[in-house]
Parts: structure tokens; C-alpha cells; sequence
């Protein structure tokens, strides 16, 4: 009778080489977790080259999984337990896992050559370089290919099933239901059985081989995880702003038009939206970046809810044609999934440093709203945010996610559609002014007393019918001006439309909680986007070891919520993470004249929180010295 | 919503122009001046745009659509200022990229009669990419390309379509590149209507317009424009009475290509290398000419008729319609797709179980 140890939280990662199927084990092992209740988190880490040289370090490709008992916000600094199908993988993950930590490792493919080709001159499965590790290694393809013999594949095919084992072998080893998996694998390869067998009985030979064999002596018990009542599923970033998209279209009562051009990581997007036709979503794959969005802001104009999806690249390339939205004051939809730069950078790494770009990346005073996702189900809400106040003020509406929250999933509390409030486009239908000589005419820019928006007018409207375009427009009538007091007059007013967006959103609230003598803490962290998750864990740490730390997070970086300056102000200290060179801090220095602290990290990964604790905790402690 | 759910008329296939196949029809006939807004035209004096804005106030009537339905894309460049003197709805956009917005408003609306204006550097250098996507994907509206040869908004420089050793403000020794023929370009990317007429032709250019409206695709129309204050008497030897007879080469489907004073020249295909030539009719004959058929699918006769145009200083160009052939329309066919998609359901609750995904898990 075997072991059984209850555990609260569980780090996976599963590597192998860019072939291996690791991603595909990765989000099973996830569906899984994820379907069992555990809360989860999770980190695909994969090259950008589809398939670089076989066995070495750049075609490592690595799925990081943490699962627990309680809500968590990261997947994890640092796996528990490393999978290791190649000297490569081994290799490139070692340093990450502490000591102590669980390997196991496929020693089919520890092969001379592919240990020299990662500079190996020993085998570390045999040496004993790995004596401070629990080392478990198997010849995992050796015994799928021996399981899967029956269905009379090639060898190269039928050791391609050794991630199903591996992930079988896991599912034993921690209690994972294994019917989701079972049931993918019978439906991904309904049309060709014989690799649907060899998979699945892949998968129940890794199962029963963890049952039978001496090597595991104890398997693990993650119990789920209080969550709210509500139906739950698995969703990344990319799937959830697609998703979003499509709601808010749908929302609003217009049809939505996507103009995009393939891009990592925001490709999926595409992918996805292009599968909802039915809800009357066209998708454009356009000839490049400009003609993506020039057919989205088309599409605008005629009256459609126009989107584009791209990454920083793209956004260079987009910039005319989003001060043209500014210009044309169309509504407009541009998601930004950032990733590593500056120019080609690396990108499948994540990364936050488009903030300025989007902010400023434009000729002429081009104001911009701007949202960013926290997480990779806020993506969701993010879209339908951005629609409302896109639709609303007639302005592009940048989107800012980024390539962790895109491709990383979490559980979701699937959100009611019927209950998501419509969004009113109000077309103009009217007439809405009168010319010089007292005949009613339509004036394009004659705008809502509130909210500074122009009418919307769509082709086909009789009577309505107007010029606009990327020359100064003269107020009201949105005739050519080249009038200078007419230009300082509508560069301003473009600028205070934008800022009174401010009105629709919420304050910004900060978790303070006070200790037992009513105290509040001194030091505030500050974070914008996918930081949120790592942050949130680091001052849970630094909260757990007795110290006092307040945080709050932006959606909203323009404009920022009212009440932020009066935050930065009533604390001593603010620490800004952010995975760029201090952009946010820039903007908040400028802005509302306070010292903040920048912390940044730009390593193409989230930031870690351990490091961020440490980091947090002596600069509370700091303070608290310096003033004691 | 489109033009059929509101119970207007619209023209169907076949009764009308194709075209314009889903755009309402106006209620009461309508004149010049409805498509003639209230702005200032603020071309230079003698500009050949007048002209074809004259000509295509006057021939939109004709069309019996109604003007809001109606809409007008432009990029930048004086040609560019058109759609602001066009009382319909109409965008002044960006350098190079009106193909690219005009395909999001024809995709997006079956019920829009799409124009694009464009100049020789919009068009072909900023906008070059645009452009042959535009055609390779037979986007449903047309494309009137001005081409006067040089840069005029800022100021005379040359122009992807001026003739090598052109001397201008950016090239006091010359220029050294090759230019584009643009019918040429246009029919490499196999476009499906693709032809050429003269700002000062107001007969032919309308004519031209006429049919560009009864293709469904995009129809490509080169105008030669005179530019009177960079390029002046660029297209002298076509429009020059004394000499337009032996420059013009008029191209009439199913016609012999024949032209010049008394019809003494004319075009034959060599039957080898399928390259069109100039000939004295005396010498070959009346039979031995091509006939002129625009309709062939292979856009390699279209292309022999280009090459008849002069790369260099013009003296002698074909005029009229090279290539109109049948061929779906992209956003025929995205609007197909999206309401063949429709007609599977969507409603709330479809998109509830899509959001919803296969597998969901509840925590009571």
C-alpha cells in the first residue's frame, strides 16, 4: 500500500524538445487540475522557431503548471517537479528546480550524441551530479513504444506517444481524474485510430505503470480549492479577449469586423474570432498591419464595430491610421498583445514595455484611451470595457495584454451573457444643426454636450451624408480648417474628450487592511497589466511574515482613475513593478509629481514573486529603520 | 441591418448594373447637382481633376442609386481631395491606404456603392501593396487612379510612373528608376476590369465609368490627368488634336485594333511569343490585326495590349477597356460565409455555450 501525502500546492514543469508535445501535456494535465477544482496557473514556455534542431537548448520547450488547494496567482517561481524528456530540457530547467526537487527523466534520449550536444561529457542521470534531487529515470519511450506495439505504427510514431505516459504517469502520481483526457485523446484523432490507441493506451500504460512499480513509494493529494459558487472553466488571455469581442459586438447590436495580420502572440485571437462568423463577426486576414487596421477603421465608418490584433511590431505599423480614428473620432478597437522587444525582440517572451508606445506612439496630440488586462479571464471583461467606452466617445480604444496572460490559463467563473448590460451605438439619424442661411443641416461634429462625442453617422442614412478625414476639422461642421484658433480649439477638445472618460470610471480601491492597532501600512505597490498576479502573491508573502503593505492595481492608464494622485500621495513609499524600464513610473512622476520607486524586470518572464517579496520586505524594512 | 431588411428597392443582378447589385435605388431621379457638396473645389487652375470631377458629378445620376449609399475613399494627394466635393458620404484618409479602408466599407456593406481615389504616388509607391491586394481579391468597388505622372501636393517631385531621366526638384540630374505601367501592374496582379481613359474625354471617360459600374469586382481605371503646373503637356501627343489620331490606340471589344489618320495602322499578335506590334495596315492587311476581346480569362492578352504603352515621354498609348472578366467578389463572398455562419443560430444562448466551452465544472 502505497503513501498518500496531502499537499496544498503543487509546481509542474513538463519540458522537452519543441516536438515533444509538452504544451499539449501541459494544458491536459491543466483541464485536469482544473476540472478536479483545484485553482491553477500556468506558464507555456516555447520557442519561437516551429521547430529549431532537435535535442538542443533553443528548441527546449517547457509547461510550467501550479495547482493548489487555494486561490494562487502565479504559476509559480520554481517547479517541484521537473519532466525532463532530453538532455536539453534537463539542461535548460535544472537551474530553476530547487534542491530536493522531484526529476523525472526519459532516458531514451540521453544518448551520446545528445548529451554532447548540450555539453554533457557525462550523463547526469548516472553520474551523480543530481544526488540532492529525487531522480527518477525511466525509459519512458522505451516502455510506450513496447505498450503501443499492438497498433502497428512506425517506431518514430509510436514514441511520439511518451508524452501521453509521462502525463498518464503524472495523473497517477497526483490523483488526477484521468476521463478529460481520455476523451480529448478519443475525439483529437477520431479519424486515425491507430494513433488514437496508441495515445490512449499510452496513457493508461504511464497510469498503471505508477501503480505497479516500487519507484514511486507516495503519491500526492492537491484537494480543490474553495472558489464562489458558479460554473467554472479553463480559459488563457487570448481565448478570453476573443471571447470578450464577441460579446461586446454582440452587445452593442453591431456587427464586428476584425482587420488583422498573423503575429506571436496575438495570432490566436485571430484564430479564434475567425470561428464566430455566426454571430456576425467578419475577419480579415489582411495584406499586412496597416491594411489591418485601414480595413477595420473602414469597417467603422460603415457602421460596424471595427477591431484589430496585434503586438508591438504591429502597433508601429498602425500608428497613422490610429490617429486617423483620433482624427475621424470613429470608434475603434486595437488589442496589444506586448511581447519582447524592441523590434523582432523575442516573440513568444513576455513583456510591457508598448505602454508608452500606445500612449504616445502617434504624430500630433493623438490622445488614445488605454485599458490593460490583469489577468487571463480580465481579458474578457478588458474587451467589453473597451467597446462601451469605444462606442460611447467614438475613439480607438487600445487593448494592452500581453504574451503571459495570453497564452497562461486560469479557472473562470463563466460570466451570464444575458445579464452583461447592452451597449447603444446611437446612429445619428437626424439632422442636427442649421447652416449660416438657417437650413437645417447634418453637422458631423457637432458634439454631446457631456461626453464631447461626435455623431456617428453610417453610410445609408438619407440627408446624413459627410466628408470626414485626416485634415483638420473645422468644429462643427467638420469642413477643412486650417484656421489656427479652430486647431488649438479642437486639439484641446480631443484631449478633454478623452480625459472626461474619466467619469466612467470607477475609483480606484486599495487593499490596506489595518493591523491590530488600527494601523495602515506605509509602503503602497502599485502594478498595471499581467503583474498583477505575481504582485498579488508577493504581498500575500510579505503581509504572512508580519509586515504591513498596501496594493493596488490599474486597468485604467488613460486617463487614470481620479483618485489616484490622491493615493500615490498619502503613502511614504510606492513601488512600481512593471516588466519594461519604468514607463508607468515615468508617466506617474510627470503627472502627479511623486517619487515612485520603479521596480523593473525585464527578463521576457513575469516577475517573480519570491524575488519581489525579498525585494518588498526590505524596502518596508528600510523605511521602517530609517524612520524608527 | 442591410438595404433588403428595410424593404427599399434595390438593383438586382441583371436588371441593373452588377455592380451595384444590393444598393438601394433612389426614389426620384437625381441631378449633378445632388452629388455636389457645398465645399469650394481648390484645385489649381487648368487641373485635369475638374474635369473627371465634373464628369463623374454628371454620370452618377445615371446610375439611379441614392448618394447616401454612396461612399467615397480617398488617400493623399491633390486627387485625393475629390470625395470632399461629392455630397455623399466620403473619407479623406491616409497616403497609400484608401484600398485598404474601402475594403473594410465594402466588405462591411452589400449596400454601398465603393469608389477610390487615387493619384500615380498613392496608388503605386506608398500604396503599392494595397493595391495589388486589392485587385488579386476582386474587392466589389472601383478604383479611379489619377495619373499625372509627377508629385503635386508637394510640389514636383517624380513619380513612380515618370519616365526615367525625368528632371525634377529631387532629381535636378534626372531620375534613374524604371516606371510602372500601371495597367500593366494591375493586370500582373490579375485584376478583373482594368482600363484606361483621358481627364479631357468626358464621352469616354463615362463610358468607361458605365461599365466599370456594371462589373462586380474591382474595376481599375487609369486617367491620364494633366498636371498643368508640374507636368504640363505630359499627355500632349493623345490629347493634342493634330496628333491624337496616331497616339491613341482605342481599344473596342471585338473590334480590330486599328487607329491613326484614315485607319492606316494597326496591332497584330505575333503568333510566337504573343506580343502585340504596330503595323502599317497597307503592309499586313485588314485580317491579319487582333480583335480586341476584353473578356479572355487569361490576362496575358490584356497584358500584350500594355506593353504597348510608351515607358518614356508618351506618344502613343491604348485607351479604353482592356479586361473585364466574371470572377467572384471577396466580400461577396465574406458576406456569404458570414450568413451561411448565422444561419446556424446566434442568439444569446448560442453565445452562452460558446463562451460556456466543452468542459465547465460547478462549485456549489
Amino acid at each position: 500500500m502505497k503513501q498518500v501525502h496531502t499537499l496544498d500546492r503543487v509546481v509542474i514543469r513538463f519540458a522537452g524538445d519543441s516536438g515533444d508535445g509538452m504544451q499539449l501535456t501541459g494544458d491536459r494535465f491543466t483541464a485536469d487540475s482544473a476540472v478536479f477544482g483545484n485553482d491553477i496557473s500556468t506558464l507555456p514556455n516555447f520557442p519561437a522557431e516551429i521547430r529549431a534542431p532537435a535535442g538542443t537548448l533553443p528548441g527546449v520547450s517547457s509547461f510550467q503548471l501550479h495547482f493548489a488547494n487555494y486561490d494562487i496567482m502565479t504559476p509559480g517561481d520554481r517547479p517541484d517537479v521537473l519532466v525532463a524528456m532530453n538532455p536539453a530540457a534537463l539542461k535548460a530547467n535544472i537551474a530553476d528546480l530547487p534542491r530536493g526537487g522531484v526529476i523525472i527523466a526519459d532516458t531514451a534520449d540521453f544518448t551520446k550524441r545528445n548529451l554532447s550536444k548540450v555539453g554533457y561529457d557525462a550523463n547526469p542521470l548516472e553520474d551523480g551530479s543530481l544526488a540532492d534531487y529525487q531522480l527518477h529515470a525511466l525509459d519512458l519511450t522505451g516502455m510506450t513504444v513496447e505498450a503501443v506495439k499492438p497498433f502497428g505504427l512506425s517506431r518514430k510514431d509510436a514514441s511520439r506517444a511518451k508524452n501521453m505516459f509521462a502525463l498518464g504517469l503524472l495523473s497517477w502520481l497526483y490523483h488526477r481524474p484521468t476521463e478529460g483526457t481520455l476523451s480529448f485523446l478519443t475525439s483529437k484523432f477520431a479519424s486515425k485510430p491507430a494513433i488514437r490507441d496508441a495515445n490512449v493506451t499510452a496513457f493508461k500504460t504511464g497510469y498503471a505503470f505508477g501503480e505497479t512499480t516500487e519507484v514511486f513509494a507516495v503519491t500526492y493529494e492537491v484537494a480543490p480549492a474553495p472558489m464562489r459558487p458558479g460554473r467554472y472553466r479553463q480559459i488563457n488571455g487570448n481565448l478570453a479577449l476573443a471571447y470578450g469581442l464577441v460579446t461586446a459586438a454582440k452587445k452593442a447590436g453591431l456587427p464586428l469586423f476584425l482587420g488583422s495580420y498573423p503575429i506571436t502572440p496575438a495570432s490566436d485571437v485571430l484564430h479564434e474570432l475567425s470561428k464566430h462568423k455566426r454571430f456576425g463577426v467578419t475577419t480579415f486576414q489582411a495584406e499586412d498591419e496597416i491594411a489591418g487596421v485601414g480595413a477595420a477603421l473602414g469597417a467603422s465608418f460603415a457602421g460596424h464595430l471595427g477591431v484589430t490584433t496585434t503586438s508591438g511590431p504591429g502597433i508601429a505599423l498602425k500608428a497613422e491610421t490610429i490617429g486617423l480614428g483620433v482624427m475621424t473620432e470613429l470608434p475603434l478597437i486595437i488589442c496589444d498583445v506586448q511581447r519582447a522587444g524592441p523590434s523582432t525582440g523575442m516573440p513568444t517572451k513576455t513583456e510591457q514595455a508598448d505602454l508608452l508606445q500606445v500612449m504616445f506612439g502617434r504624430n500630433g496630440e493623438a490622445p488614445v484611451p488605454v485599458l490593460a488586462a490583469q489577468s487571463p479571464s480580465d481579458c474578457f471583461d478588458t474587451a467589453i470595457e473597451a467597446t462601451r467606452i469605444a462606442v460611447r466617445y467614438r475613439t480607438p480604444v487600445i487593448i494592452l495584454s500581453d504574451g503571459y496572460i495570453a497564452n497562461g490559463a486560469e479557472p473562470w467563473a463563466v460570466p451570464d451573457v444575458a445579464a452583461i448590460p447592452a451597449i447603444d451605438p446611437q446612429f445619428a439619424t437626424e439632422l442636427n444643426g442649421t447652416d449660416k442661411k438657417g437650413q437645417p443641416v447634418f453637422l458631423p461634429y457637432l458634439r454631446d454636450p457631456e461626453t464631447l462625442a461626435r455623431p456617428w453617422a453610417k453610410p445609408g442614412t438619407a440627408g446624413l451624408q459627410h466628408r470626414i478625414g485626416g485634415i483638420e476639422k473645422a468644429k462643427d461642421t467638420g469642413a477643412v480648417s486650417y484656421d489656427p484658433a479652430n486647431h488649438e480649439e479642437m486639439v484641446r477638445t480631443r484631449q478633454a474628450k478623452i480625459d472626461g472618460i474619466v467619469r466612467d470610471i470607477p475609483d480606484l480601491l486599495v487593499d490596506d487592511p489595518a493591523d491590530a492597532d488600527g494601523r495602515h501600512a506605509r509602503v503602497l505597490v502599485l502594478g498595471w497589466g499581467s503583474t498583477y498576479g505575481p504582485i498579488t502573491a508577493a504581498v500575500r508573502r510579505v503581509r504572512k511574515g508580519g509586515r504591513q503593505v498596501a496594493q493596488t492595481h490599474l486597468r485604467h492608464l488613460n486617463p487614470f482613475p481620479a483618485n489616484l494622485g490622491a493615493i500615490l500621495t498619502s503613502y511614504d513609499r510606492v513601488i512600481l513593478p512593471e516588466m519594461n524600464l519604468g514607463q508607468l513610473a515615468l508617466l506617474l512622476r510627470a503627472k502627479y509629481l511623486v517619487d515612485v520607486h520603479s521596480y523593473s524586470r525585464v527578463r521576457g518572464l513575469p516577475i517573480s514573486l519570491s524575488e519581489l517579496a525579498l525585494d518588498l520586505e526590505s524596502e518596508i524594512d528600510q523605511l521602517e529603520g530609517a524612520t524608527a | 441591418m442591410t438595404a433588403v431588411d428595410e424593404g427599399v428597392q434595390t438593383a438586382a443582378p441583371g436588371q441593373s448594373y452588377r455592380g451595384l447589385a444590393g444598393v438601394p435605388l433612389a426614389l426620384e431621379p437625381l441631378t449633378r447637382k445632388d452629388f455636389t457638396s457645398d465645399q469650394e473645389v481648390r484645385w489649381c487652375p487648368g487641373c485635369g481633376d475638374y474635369a473627371v470631377l465634373a464628369a463623374f458629378q454628371a454620370f452618377m445620376p445615371e446610375l439611379g442609386i441614392r448618394r447616401e449609399n454612396t461612399v467615397i475613399v480617398s488617400g493623399i494627394g491633390c486627387s485625393s481631395r475629390f470625395p470632399y466635393y461629392v455630397d455623399s458620404y466620403g473619407m479623406h484618409s491616409i497616403h497609400g491606404r484608401a484600398t485598404a479602408i474601402a475594403t473594410g466599407v465594402a466588405t462591411a456593406r452589400e449596400d454601398a456603392a465603393v469608389f477610390v481615389i487615387t493619384g500615380d504616388g498613392d496608388a503605386l509607391s506608398i500604396g503599392g501593396n494595397h493595391l495589388i491586394h486589392v485587385l488579386r481579391r476582386n474587392v466589389n468597388l472601383t478604383i479611379l487612379l489619377f495619373n499625372n505622372r509627377i508629385y503635386g501636393l508637394t510640389k514636383g517631385q517624380y513619380s513612380p510612373t515618370s519616365e526615367i531621366g525625368k528632371v525634377t526638384k529631387s532629381t535636378p540630374m534626372g531620375s534613374l528608376d524604371n516606371p510602372f505601367n500601371p495597367v500593366s501592374l494591375a493586370l500582373g496582379a490579375e485584376a478583373t476590369f482594368v482600363a484606361r481613359t483621358i481627364d479631357s474625354d468626358r464621352k469616354h471617360l463615362t463610358s468607361v465609368l458605365k461599365a466599370a459600374a456594371d462589373h462586380r469586382g474591382t474595376s481599375f481605371v487609369e486617367i491620364y490627368q494633366n498636371c498643368p503646373i508640374f507636368n504640363d503637356g505630359a499627355f500632349d501627343a493623345i490629347k493634342d488634336p493634330t496628333t491624337s489620331a496616331d497616339a491613341i490606340i482605342p481599344l473596342t471589344h471585338g473590334e480590330p485594333i486599328r487607329f491613326g489618320v484614315d485607319g492606316r495602322l494597326g496591332v497584330v499578335r505575333d503568333p510566337r511569343t504573343g506580343a502585340f506590334s504596330v503595323v502599317d495596315v497597307a503592309e499586313v492587311g485588314v485580317d491579319a490585326l487582333a480583335v480586341h476581346d476584353a473578356h479572355v480569362a487569361d490576362p496575358s492578352f490584356a497584358f500584350g495590349l500594355s506593353r504597348l504603352t510608351d515607358s518614356g515621354v508618351l506618344h502613343r498609348s491604348p485607351i479604353g477597356i482592356f479586361r473585364d472578366v466574371e470572377a467572384p467578389a471577396y466580400d461577396d463572398l465574406a458576406r456569404e460565409q458570414v450568413a451561411l455562419a448565422v444561419g446556424s443560430g446566434s442568439d444569446d444562448d448560442m453565445l452562452q455555450s460558446v463562451i460556456d466551452g466543452r468542459d465547465t465544472w460547478q462549485v456549489r
